[in-house]
């Protein structure tokens, strides 16, 4: 019971967080939405038992990236979004696509959705750093190598693209 | 107890969210986090479906849910300085962050 509550309540923060970033006009506002939606994703995670998640949920995403996303908005000094008509294929295509994909999905997981059962919450260490490092350095040791050489790329490109050229 | 559908139905609102605001927003940054919401629902989807295998079959290997989130959050944060520092070389030439104006790729 309790777990229904909080999921409800955080799964609603979200969704309100998601719609404000969609109605505010200031980018700095759709910002500041956008953390208020990691956060309270991080909170699911934990509901989920996933506490390493949760962890660089919080430290990366509500950290790190949103304060680059913050510090690009002052930095070019962003203000209100201005109103233009856009792309035609964008309003006529996309939007009812998207609305066709949500019904799609949201009916199949209605109609279809009890199939797959209940997640608890119970006392186990199911998502903590042990296991995760365990996982990480012996299974996935290649992937997590290769993924030191792509922050090295995205380093560079950044700064290669940064750099004021002339 | 929670359904795992209810999970799921989070997950796809906030995709659609997603989605939506990168078809709808005009400014390039708004565009941008549209984006990382979209990966945002899509970890969301990864770890329930880890914590679901785990409880079922407590396999060790139902824990790749949450590496995959991991890889996942490490494209996120590289997509994201790469992707800030083409926006911060767009307005250095065209003083401007709306997509409408900048329908070239030439710098």
């Amino acid at each position: 019971m309790i777990h229904q509550i909080l999921f409800i309540v955080f799964g609603l923060i979200c969704v309100a967080g998601a719609i404000n970033l969609l109605a505010q006009r200031h980018p700095i506002n759709s910002a500041l939405s956008l953390v208020v939606v990691m956060s309270s994703l991080a909170l699911i995670y934990l509901l989920l038992g996933a506490e390493f998640v949760a962890a660089i949920q919080v430290i990366v995403y509500a950290g790190a990236i949103m304060v680059l996303f913050v510090f690009v908005i002052m930095l070019l000094n962003a203000g209100a979004e201005e109103r233009t008509r856009g792309s035609h294929i964008a309003l006529l295509v996309g939007v009812p696509g998207v609305i066709v994909l949500a019904s799609v999905i949201g009916w199949t997981l209605i109609n279809s959705g009890h199939e797959f059962g209940k997640v608890t919450i119970s006392a186990t260490n199911f998502g903590d750093t042990h296991n995760i490092a365990g996982l990480l350095f012996k299974n996935f040791l290649l992937p997590f190598e290769l993924t030191s050489v792509l922050i090295l790329i995205a380093i560079m490109g950044a700064v290669v693209l940064g750099r004021r050229s002339g | 107890m929670v359904p795992l559908s209810w999970y799921l139905i989070l997950s796809a609102i906030l995709f659609c969210l997603g989605v939506l605001g990168f078809l709808l927003k005009r400014n390039i940054i708004t565009i941008f986090m549209s984006i990382e919401l979209m990966l945002n629902a899509v970890n969301l989807t990864f770890v329930a479906f880890a914590r679901y295998w785990q409880q079922d079959q407590n396999h060790q290997l139902a824990l790749s849910g949450q590496i995959f989130v991991f890889f996942v959050m490490v494209v996120a944060a590289a997509e994201a300085a790469v992707g800030l520092a083409i926006i911060i070389a767009i307005f250095r030439t065209r003083e401007t962050l709306n997509v409408d104006r900048v329908n070239l790729l030439k710098l």
